[in-house]
């Protein structure tokens, strides 16, 4: 290589810190969700203080992974920040059609359970992981 | 859009990973632009001039 090693992998390295990041304010969201939504039940018997502390601290942590996951994106390359933008609208395309008619279905008396936000995450989740997989797979 | 991405690397004896480390980009993204599977920005093919000394013209060249 002549030229070509002026500071090689300053960029990946640079991108792997903000995946990092990105990991553990996933990892601290999960946890204060898991606090958020058990917290009351089985440590603090549904007292109100710690109950809105819970609620808001998961929400604060929340906007810090939404802020950390953005600061990766804008690190990305154009090829990469194309397939994440794919990916998302497949997500955002399939969660609402596919959410909104899951809603309708107990409504509409064809199923008996009440729909749960959880089935919609989770459903979102998997859409955007195929959607990644493929844009990944079609510039290969 | 054809380049000669893939020509003007093997002349310099670069890897995909090393022009991929010149550009701040993935080595996937050299590869699918050396493919023609992903046309660059503006932005990236000076970049890409600019390290190669040529124009843009020289190194890519519209299909139609």
């Amino acid at each position: 290589m002549d030229n070509a090693g002026n500071e090689p992998g300053r960029w990946a390295a640079r991108n792997n810190k903000t995946t990092t990041h990105v990991g553990y304010w996933t990892l601290a969201w999960l946890a204060t969700t898991a606090v958020a939504a058990f917290g009351p039940k089985l440590v603090w018997d549904f007292a109100t203080f710690p109950t809105i502390l819970g609620v808001l601290v998961n929400i604060v942590i929340g906007f810090g992974m939404v802020l950390a996951t953005r600061r990766h994106l804008l690190g990305l390359d154009e090829l990469e920040q194309k397939i994440f933008l794919d990916a998302g609208a497949l997500t955002l395309g399939v969660g609402l059609v596919l959410g909104l008619s899951y809603d309708l279905l107990e409504d509409i008396k064809l199923i008996s359970f009440e729909p749960q936000i959880s089935h919609l995450a989770m459903l979102m989740g998997i859409t955007f992981l195929v959607g990644m997989i493929a844009g990944h797979r079609k510039y290969r | 859009m054809k380049n000669r991405l893939k020509v003007l690397r093997a002349e310099r004896d670069w890897t995909q990973a090393d022009l991929a480390a010149q550009l701040e980009v993935s080595r996937q993204t050299i590869n699918a632009i050396e493919k023609g599977k992903f046309d660059p920005s503006l932005p990236l093919a000076f970049k890409a001039a600019r390290l190669f000394a040529l124009s843009i013209e020289d190194i890519f060249q519209d299909e139609a």
